[in-house]
């Protein structure tokens, strides 16, 4: 691109210093550092907003007073973009690892949660039914009917949860972390070195999709062949 | 065994007034008894169904079952509706084993049973099959076999053949017939289909619309297992439906403009005036 002069090199990197650059952090040990640091992270804050997710999902579908008077707060809360948290995560967890992990986990808490309890009040009710003449009721009918019948909407709810998670790691890692992918990004704003942005923002959309499609994918493949939906 | 309906009635709120969809039902029904409820559309025998079975609640007067108040759903009253209501998740072989299941019966046990109902619906072939993969009556098939796994006295069914093709239909209704010969269960079976009541029941109960209530009942004294092309059926039919056309008229009356009526057949209205055909 050098010779049409269109842009500047540092506004927009060409193939070639992006992919050297590449290179160069995995060589020197710089990606795979970040990366692990990235992983280890995301992994503690997903289980995490997982295991609250579902609790509060439950518990929004079980009992009418906390649908009545939590729901719209919590759905208030997932507006919020889960890094305006993180002076308070800071303040309460210091500029450690845990503040990170927080803003990742009510990142994408909301989101399952909201899934879990539309997933489950959109089944189909003729299912319930048939289970409660069937003998099935409280735990059993939720474990052996209601759970399976939303299911489909709880995988969705849990992969959109995994994206706004790998957002809120990424913007806390830009702000406050030593060690990361956001951060490595960082480093490259700092020494104006865009293409070394550039690199660390493709692996962070590889990383996104592969996560999405082997893992959640297949299970959503499964699913839909079980059930029909994908012979339209 | 036997199930008893006493002083049953059932309203609903709407905005502007009170619907009352069954008025003092008092009905029993015994033992290995067939029992077919007929009515026009809207005239709350689903409604009486699914009190039965304990999925709705009644506004008064109670049903006792096996000598104690119906209090909600259970497995001694299953009930089978218009749509199999099969889990999609479950091949077709863990659907039929669903309620065996939740009652604990061990794995091995269960699955030679569920094997046994399958073969009485002639559907072994398809045991691992997802629900997505059947036609809609070996859908109801696999949800009899569910049904009958369960050992219940007391088998409710609401409508499961209103929305199979005629021959389908016909094909069920005379292996359910057979299945009753064999297992004597007592059968509560909601229909708007006269033939088929006829076919199958031995009592048939017509229910009058708004309010809902018991108009007739009638025995049907016929030898089985019946065909649906004997002509002592369509006499017997053509009696129930001239009880029957009056209430689907008043509910039609109800439902359309003011200046609908029905038109009588001049010629062949009357069961009694038939010149002795069929002697």
């Amino acid at each position: 691109m050098d010779w049409l002069r269109l842009w500047k090199p540092y506004i927009f990197p060409s193939p070639i210093a992006v992919f050297t650059t590449l290179w160069s952090l995995i060589l020197d040990g710089t990606m795979s550092i970040a990366v692990l640091a990235s992983a280890k992270r995301i992994f503690l804050g997903y289980i995490l907003s997982i295991i609250i997710g579902i609790v509060v999902g439950l518990a929004i579908v079980r009992f009418k007073y906390l649908d009545e008077n939590v729901s719209p707060l919590i759905l208030g809360l997932q507006t919020l973009p889960s890094i305006c948290w993180l002076p308070f995560s800071i303040l309460w967890f210091g500029l450690n690892e845990s503040a990170i992990i927080f803003v990742i986990t009510i990142g994408s808490t909301f989101a399952v949660s909201i899934a879990i309890e539309s997933g489950m009040k959109n089944i189909n009710p003729l299912f319930v039914r048939a289970a409660k003449t069937m003998g099935a009721k409280g735990f059993s009918l939720y474990w052996n009917v209601i759970i399976p019948a939303s299911l489909p909407s709880i995988i969705s709810g849990l992969k959109q949860g995994w994206s706004f998670a790998w957002r809120a790691l990424m913007a806390g890692e830009m702000i406050s972390a030593t060690k990361g992918l956001g951060q490595v990004l960082m480093v490259g704003r700092d020494l104006a070195d865009i293409s070394q942005v550039m690199a660390i923002m493709i692996v962070i959309v590889v990383l996104g999709v592969a996560v999405d499609k082997l893992i959640f994918g297949k299970v959503e493949i499964n699913i839909r062949q079980k059930w029909g939906l994908d012979k339209a | 065994m036997s199930v008893v309906v006493e002083n049953l009635s059932k309203s609903f709120i709407t905005k502007n007034d009170k619907i009352n969809t069954l008025d003092n039902i008092n009905v029993e029904f015994h033992k290995g008894e067939f029992v077919c409820i007929l009515g026009p559309s809207g005239c709350g025998k689903s409604t009486l169904l699914n009190i039965i079975a304990g999925l709705e609640k009644e506004t008064a007067g109670r049903v006792i079952c096996n000598g104690k108040e119906v209090k909600g759903a259970g497995p001694d009253r299953v009930v089978m509706f218009q749509e199999s209501a099969l889990f999609p998740w479950l091949k077709v072989i863990d659907n039929v084993e669903f309620g065996m299941k939740l009652a604990g019966i061990p794995k091995d046990e269960r699955r030679e049973k569920a094997i046994k109902y399958l073969k009485m619906v002639h559907l072994t072939r398809f045991q691992d099959s997802y629900i997505h993969e059947l036609s809609g009556g070996m859908r109801q098939r696999v949800a009899l076999a569910r049904a009958l796994t369960l050992d219940s006295e007391i088998l409710l069914m609401d409508e499961p053949f209103a929305a199979l093709d005629s021959q389908t239909k016909n094909l069920l209704q005379l292996e359910l017939q057979q299945i009753w010969l064999e297992t004597r269960k007592n059968i509560i079976f909601v229909t708007h289909n006269v033939e088929e009541a006829v076919l199958l029941a031995d009592r048939v109960i017509v229910m009058s619309a708004n309010p809902g209530t018991i108009k007739k009942e009638f025995h049907i004294q016929l030898a089985r297992p019946r065909q649906p092309e004997n002509i002592d059926l369509a006499y017997l039919a053509a009696d129930i439906m001239k009880e029957l056309k009056e209430e689907v008229e008043k509910v039609a009356k109800a439902e359309f403009d003011t200046d609908w009526t029905s038109k009588k057949d001049p010629i062949l209205s009357d069961s009694d005036s038939n010149m002795g055909t069929g002697i």
